[in-house]
């Protein structure tokens, strides 16, 4: 009998996201310098830093929202070729709407305040082509219930919800299409402690039954050491360090970096 | 040669109230509209002697197309003797020296506010819709450069929502007039508030049909043989008003749209909505001899 031995799964997959030397400026201000990341199949990938260090820019990029001065931006997925910022406005949004979701930290940015919760979710899948009022309504309740929403507020409008509710309604949303990619900016900023802790373990738990890729940005690295596994620290619009989770908390380089994980302990 | 023999006599207006610019400006206008099924063009709406929101949009156009020899019926609510249909038709004959009918087989132009004849329109004649709102995503989305942006992307994903939240809330799609369809598998319209009984009438037609609002100033046109297909869930199937059964207490036609008239012992009777479909069918009863012309429903059902 021989014995094979799998190669380790980082060798074996290609990143599943690709960001390479992505520069935007506003007028003078440089909000991104020759950045780049990368994201693996399953991964989640935490982008640290100060306000105004760039972090939501990139994540706005990932989702397509905007389209930097140089860099490239590519998704190994089946039918997705090619460098992301050069797809015509059409075929962005119908990349956006079926592959990549977000969760936003101001719920107003991606929900529509009075429509029902549900009606929010099904709008997801009304863009992508179903037109099955059943379908619709049983697949909206799988996502609301998968993001641990209390089915009997279904037909709420998110005006009427609690803050943590809001942000699990924008998470079965995002979830509703099944993505490969899903991009949270600061999803628990403004939240109190408590509901933070509960949204954090419907989001970690999410990312082991589904295996999704996530990037998630903040500012609190609490969030950050609970889920990611691997850190990018940013700083100015650079990324200052970026390694494995355990190794930049155990053993930062960056002097911003010690300050931060020092700041924080 | 002198400059009186070269010019045209003096005329206290241009033929058809409105002057020559205005017209070519219309007609290209809604040549643009036929080109692009159901999409909204705008257009410069000028004055004309009524308030904006009474059909000025229909008028226009009307006093675009009309010549001479074309016979002009102008129907309000499915009336054509009401005040505003009655005004509409004796300016448009006054200031274009057109023939009037009521009779719709008799018809080449018809204006109509919030009705489409019972009667089969075939392809010579013309059918004007005053509309409104001819903006379908107004309730979804109020900002118009967005809204124009999602047409052009065909971006329906809330026009959809909008119904979906309707049967969750009501168990059933709401709407009932102006309901949102889907012309030649492109753009959404609205078809001005013709109830969801006339709608199927436009599926495929044998007529042109332009609809123009004055107000909001854009001209859209549903040319002949197009689809219209009303925006329905694969599994919630498009309803008409249930009127197939209802029988009009004056002409005693069965199966077509009516209207409800409230009796003073609290019960109400109903009487056939296109005025005059139920004349000529009170005249035939009386034994005139009176053409009928092919109807859309037959026995109160649209025949797929």
């Amino acid at each position: 009998m021989t014995l094979t031995l799998d190669a380790p799964r980082i060798v074996t997959t290609h990143p599943l996201l690709q960001v390479h030397h992505v520069s935007k400026s506003y007028g003078s201000v440089n909000a991104l310098r020759d950045v780049s990341a990368i994201a693996y199949p399953g991964e989640v990938l935490g982008i640290v830093g100060e306000s105004g260090s760039g972090k939501s820019t990139l994540l706005r990029m990932m989702n397509l929202e905007e389209t930097p001065d140089t860099g490239s931006y590519t998704l190994d997925l089946p039918d997705v070729e090619g460098n992301l910022f050069d797809l015509d406005r059409f075929a962005r949004r119908m990349l956006c709407a079926t592959r990549i979701g977000i969760v936003y930290q101001n719920p107003h940015l991606g929900l529509l305040m009075k429509h029902s919760s549900s009606g929010n979710v099904a709008e997801r899948l009304l863009v992508a082509g179903e037109r099955s009022f059943a379908t619709l309504r049983a697949k909206a309740t799988a996502a609301l219930e998968a993001s641990e929403f209390p089915l009997d507020r279904l037909d709420a409008p998110p005006i009427e919800l609690s803050g943590g509710m809001q942000q699990r309604v924008q998470l079965a949303k995002a979830i509703a299409l099944e993505p490969a990619l899903l991009l949270l900016d600061e999803p628990t900023t403004g939240l109190d402690v408590s509901v933070q802790a509960l949204v954090l373990d419907t989001l970690k738990r999410l990312q082991q039954e589904r295996r999704i890729t996530m990037v998630i940005v903040s500012h609190d690295l609490g969030v950050i050491k609970t889920l990611a596994d691997r850190v990018m620290v940013m700083k100015g619009g650079e990324v200052v360090e970026a390694g494995l989770a355990d190794q930049i908390f155990q053993d930062p380089q960056h002097a911003y970096t010690q300050q931060l994980v020092h700041a924080k302990l | 040669m002198t400059l009186h023999a070269l010019t045209k006599p003096w005329e206290p207006m241009s033929y058809g109230f409105l002057d020559a610019s205005a017209k070519r400006e219309i007609r290209r206008k809604m040549i643009k509209a036929i080109a692009v099924p159901g999409c909204q063009m705008p257009y410069a709406s000028h004055e004309v002697p009524m308030a904006r929101g009474w059909g000025t949009g229909g008028l226009q156009v009307s006093l675009t197309l009309v010549n001479p020899s074309m016979r002009v019926k102008v129907i309000d609510q499915g009336a054509d003797d009401s005040v505003n249909a009655a005004s509409i038709r004796r300016f448009i004959a006054r200031v274009a020296g057109t023939p009037t009918t009521m009779d719709t087989l008799d018809a080449d132009l018809i204006q109509s506010r919030h009705r489409i004849p019972e009667e089969v329109l075939r392809e010579d004649q013309v059918l004007v819709l005053q509309v409104p709102n001819p903006e379908p995503l107004r309730p979804v989305q109020p900002n118009m450069s967005i809204a124009r942006q999602m047409h052009a992307d065909a971006d329906y994903g809330r026009m959809w929502l909008q119904l979906y939240e309707q049967i969750v809330r009501s168990g059933r799609v709401m709407q009932g007039a102006s309901y949102p369809s889907l012309v030649h598998g492109r753009h959404v319209m609205t078809p001005s508030p013709i109830p969801r009984w006339d709608v199927p009438k436009l599926h495929m037609a044998k007529h042109l049909t332009i609809l123009s609002a004055g107000r909001e100033k854009r001209i859209f046109a549903v040319p002949p043989f197009t689809r219209v297909e009303p925006l329905v869930f694969s599994d919630v199937p498009y309803k008409v008003e249930d009127h197939a059964d209802l029988t009009c207490h004056r002409s005693g036609t069965r199966g077509f749209f009516m209207n409800e008239i409230p009796q003073d012992d609290g019960t109400s009777v109903f009487e056939v909505s296109d005025s005059a479909w139920g004349v000529k069918a009170i005249r035939r009863r009386d034994g005139e001899e009176v053409a009928l012309g092919e109807t859309w429903y037959k026995n109160g059902k649209m025949p797929s």
